[in-house]
This record gives C-alpha cells, structure tokens and sequence, in this order.
C-alpha cells in the first residue's frame, strides 16, 4: 500500500470522460500492481466492449441466442440446486416441493445441453475459431466436456436406483484407465461434493472465461463468399482493403 | 433487438467492411442489440419452460435396491453370490485395482499401457473379509452356533475351505426355503451353510446393510463396499434389465421411466454396441472406448488447428444459411452499387 496521499488531478487535469484514459495510473502509480491491473483489465475490455449496445449487422440469425439460452439454462441449474443444497439431499426424496425443485434442476439440465449441443454446432459451422477466437472455442469444447461430468455425478449424487445402477456401471470404464482409483463413483460422499462445489465452480468459471474472451473479440465475421459477383465487385472498389482472413487460425 | 441505428461517419459499406480480416475490428454497418435485455428475456424463458417441464413430466425416484430387499426378493442369489465372496472367486474379489491384487490375469489394457495395474490399490476391498467373515463375527457375539462355525471355518486348511465352499457352490443351485429355513440337498458344505445362512438371516433383517456401510468414525457416506456386494449379484441387474438400462440396450445414457435421461453420452455409449468393441476387442472394451474418446474430446477442444477438421464449416454451406441475410444485403450493396451512376 502506498504511504503517500496522492491527487491523481492535482495539476488540475480534468476526469477523463474516456474510461480508458481513467483508468491509466496517476503519475508515480505505474509500477503500483493494482493500477497496473485496472489499467490492462480495461484497455482489453473498456466497457463498450464488456457490455456493448451495438452489433455488426451480420449478427442476425436465430443461431445467436443459443449461447445465452445455454447460460441462462446453467443459472435455472444453479438456482434451483442451491434450493437443493439448502435443504440436503434427502429433502428431495421426502418433499412434493423437493420433488419439485429437483424435477426443476433435471430439467434445466436437459435444457442447458440441449442449447449448448446447438450453440456448439452452430459455432462449428461458423468456423468461430478465426480471427485468434481459439481460445474462445477451447474454453467452449472444455465447458462441453467438464458439463457432461457435472450432470454425471448429479446422477450419481440421487441416491436411488438410477445412482446403483449408474455408479456400478460406470466403475469399469473410470477403474480401467485408472481414473478410479481416485474418483471412487461409489462414494456417494465424494460424488456430491464434487456435483456440488468443485465441478460447478470450474463449468461457471469457465464460462465466464468464455464470455469475456467473447466480448473482447467481438463475433466472429461470416465466412467469405468467393464466388459471388457482390466479393468482386467489393473488392474492385476498395484497393486498400486490408488482406483476406484465410490464413488467420483457420 | 435489431432496428438499425445512424451509423458512424467512418462506417465502411457492408462489402468494403467485408474484406476485412477476422481479427480485425467491423467497422461496417452496425445494428442495435441488448444484450441484457436478451439475457433477461432467455432466463425467464428458460425458467418458464424449466417449471413447466417440471411440472409435466417430473422426474424419476425409483428407490434404490438394498441388500434386504435382495435377500428376500431373490435368497438364493443371495447365497450363490455370498459363497463366491467367501472363496474369493466373484466379480469383486477377482476385480484387481483399485479394489485388490489380481490373483490372476492383469486387467484391461490400451495396447500394451496397463493403466489400470499402474493405478494400483487405492480402495482396498477383500471380498471375503468385508462382505461375509466380519459382518458375522458381529452377529456371532450373540450366537454361540454361529461363533462355532466361523472358529471351525477359519481353523480349517485352505483346502478344506475349499472343499465346502466347492460343495456350497454346486449345491445352492438347487437351494429351497421352507419359511425362512435353507433347505440344501445333500452335500459336505461343512460350516459354510450355517454360515451363509446366518449371513442371510441378517441380510433379512437389513443389519447387513448397515454393518457394510458402517464406518470407524460414525458419519459414512462411502458406499463403495454394499454398492459392491450387489453388483456381484443378479438382483440389480435384473431390475435395470426390466428398465432397459443394461450396457447393450445404450444403459449408460438412460435412466428409469420414460426420461430423456443422460442423452449427451450418446456417443460413449454407442462405442459398446458396435464391433469391434463389442466382440473382438471386448475384453478390453472399458479402457479402448475411453482412451477413444478420451481422443476426440481433444479433437473436439483442437478443432482450430486440425487441418481438413477445420475446414470443414467452408466446404459444408450451413453458414450460408446462417449469413444467409448479411449475404443477401451484401449482394443487394453490390448490386446497387456497381450500377451506373443514375440508373437508380
């Protein structure tokens, strides 16, 4: 912590009205590691990039509201399991209303995969990777495949037929490679702390992940049209246009 | 969502913005669209038709299976399975990692990688111990017989164990029960039917149930060592059979009642039900569907450096249909554009 009192506009310079400017450290703050922080979070996501109010015209396709409908699937989840979590996991077994909250997690799980199966699929066949979006698609296909073990071990976590069942089959498949040895599907105790804590906080972690990576790349351009009179036609009247994406994370 | 709003003096026309790079900013044609206001309006869809679905359908609870409900539902499996504990010869006591040492064979393998033997030990079952012998030295405290049959068990050579376990083996299958008695024909089982019989008795009586789950510490919550035991049996298989979750009718992706279930394990499950998973390479079928899809996990993550992968989405023209309006606007621009001055 700094030991003296400083007046970032002590010369008399005016707030900035330009958030990015705001956040530049005062003189003699720069080597300070908060204002260093605050400085590179907002130069990669000033706020008109965090939370903008305007889209390239192209964004105009039902394709793009799977994504939110996937991330307001996973609040529906979220909230309905912190219902569960408050009650303990027998209250669902003995309760209409835990039935009920429980019926109402189940499926917005359904839902969410439901969404997230369309918006992957739909980001496949936009190639969403370009344009340094890789990451954006890794932190993706990762949220997919850690999502599929976060409603495995709420299936597990029923304490019913279905977790017998699951559990003693699913055994064999996690015990030959190995992975049994240390994630024991039949310890129901284990199951449920990582249904309800770790895999949670990784699939929400690594959404948020996904979705600031969105914002600060901004949606992915369609995919060039090379053999339409329109490409021919653009490109004879734009000499300075900058080159072609073809050879940028294709 | 999508009204357009007055564009910036330095937005480029929609072809001219077009050209750009990926990674480069759109300086084109923008429109208005609120996210938040789209956020809000997907939760409440998405919690709407959460309830209503909740409220139609449900969700399915069917009880679980417990060892007393095995025992009275179906006791000569009860006592076929206990024996096969007892001499070490069921599915748990020959398992291997991470329950126990193979007294033979070296479990499953992805080529010549043993991942399974390399894991080892790391939750110690042994079968005859946990399931049989030391739930019934408790109830051998109270019961002078049966504390006379375990002494007469464990002083006996490990041939003569064998031997009654053996006789045990073949003469269960033809087991009936008057009442609650066990009624064996005839054959030297020695005090392996006192035994399993008193075995059974607490089985009934749902004592073994919580002597398996009993834990040194008091709370439990593992339930390895039961989950186990009636596995090895036939009564759990049974019921799933009954509700189409076995492996070859896609078990893993169901669930019980008519539910959607875990439909996104379509894939894993599908590997079980083709060859040659599903004969030649059976045996080591577990480890080789998971190392496979261990593998396109990866591909799915690395799409973006795959070549020919990545190239797909251009030579597949669904994202014409997706684009299919910014394409038509951009011809229209090309169009009106390319006309001569004049023309209208």
């Amino acid at each position: 912590m700094s030991d003296t009192i400083t007046n970032r506009f002590a010369d008399g310079d005016a707030p900035s009205e330009d958030p990015v400017d705001d956040a530049r450290p005062a003189p003699g703050d720069e080597k300070m590691w908060t204002a260093r922080l605050r400085g590179a979070g907002v130069r990669a996501l000033p706020p008109s990039k965090l939370l903008p109010d305007r889209q390239p015209s192209y964004v105009a396709s039902w394709v793009y509201i799977f994504g939110i409908l996937s991330f307001a699937s996973f609040i529906v989840i979220l909230l309905s399991g912190v219902v569960l979590i408050v009650r303990g996991p027998s209250w669902w077994h003995e309760s209409q209303v835990g039935l009920f909250f429980n019926s109402i997690h189940l499926w917005s799980v359904e839902l969410f995969f439901f969404f997230m199966v369309l918006h992957l699929w739909g980001k496949f066949f936009m190639a969403a990777w370009r344009g340094k979006r890789a990451l954006t698609w890794m932190t993706g296909a990762v949220t997919f495949a850690i999502s599929i073990g976060a409603a495995f071990t709420g299936y597990l976590s029923q304490q019913n037929f279905d977790s017998q069942w699951i559990s003693t089959q699913a055994k064999d498949g996690l015990n030959s490679v190995g992975i049994g040895a240390l994630f024991n599907v039949l310890n129901f105790g284990q199951m449920l702390l990582w249904h309800v804590l770790l895999l949670p906080v990784f699939v929400g972690a690594l959404i948020g992940i996904h979705l600031l990576l969105v914002r600060r790349r901004g949606v992915v351009r369609p995919l060039p049209v090379r053999t339409g009179r329109h490409a021919r036609t653009a490109r004879a009247r734009t000499p300075a246009a900058p080159p072609s994406s073809e050879g940028v994370d294709r | 969502m999508s009204e357009a709003p007055p564009q910036s003096p330095r937005t480029r026309t929609l072809a001219e913005a077009s050209l750009g790079s990926d990674d480069s900013a759109w300086d084109g044609p923008k429109i208005r669209y609120d996210l938040v206001k789209e956020f809000v309006v997907a939760l409440v869809v998405i919690a709407l038709a959460s309830v209503a679905l909740a409220a139609i359908f449900s969700s399915p609870d069917d009880h679980p299976v417990t060892i007393r409900q095995w025992s009275q539902g179906n006791p000569g499996d009860f006592l076929a399975t206990s024996v096969t504990e007892l001499d070490g010869s069921s599915p748990t006591a020959t398992y291997g990692p991470p329950y126990n040492s193979w007294t033979s064979g070296e479990g499953q393998k992805i080529g010549p990688v043993g991942l399974q033997r390399w894991a080892g030990v790391h939750i110690p079952v042994n079968s005859q111990n946990d399931f049989v012998l030391a739930p019934l030295h408790l109830a051998a405290a109270s019961d002078p017989s049966l504390r006379a049959a375990l002494a007469q068990y464990s002083t006996a050579s490990a041939d003569q164990q064998k031997q009654w376990t053996t006789a045990y083996i073949k003469g269960v299958g033809h087991v009936k029960f008057h009442d609650t008695a066990v009624v064996l024909p005839r054959g030297r089982y020695g005090p392996v039917a006192p035994m399993l019989s008193g075995l059974l008795n607490m089985a009934r009586t749902g004592s073994l149930d919580a002597d398996l789950l009993a834990s040194p510490q008091f709370y439990g919550t593992d339930y390895t060592k039961p989950l186990l035991f009636i596995a090895d049996g036939s009564f759990l298989a049974a019921e799933a059979s009954a509700q189409h979750l076995q492996g070859d009718q896609w078990g893993m992706m169901n669930e019980t009642g008519n539910y959607p279930g875990q439909a996104w394990l379509w894939l894993y499950t599908m590997w079980y039900q083709v060859s040659p998973f599903s004969t030649s390479w059976s045996a080591n079928a577990d480890a080789l569907v998971w190392a496979l899809m261990m593998l396109l996990t990866l591909a799915l993550i690395l799409v973006p450096f795959i070549p020919g992968l990545r190239s797909i989405p251009r030579l597949v023209p669904i994202y014409r249909l997706i684009w299919r309006d910014h394409y038509r606007r951009l011809a229209a621009d090309a169009g009106s554009s390319s006309a001569p001055p004049g023309s209208g």
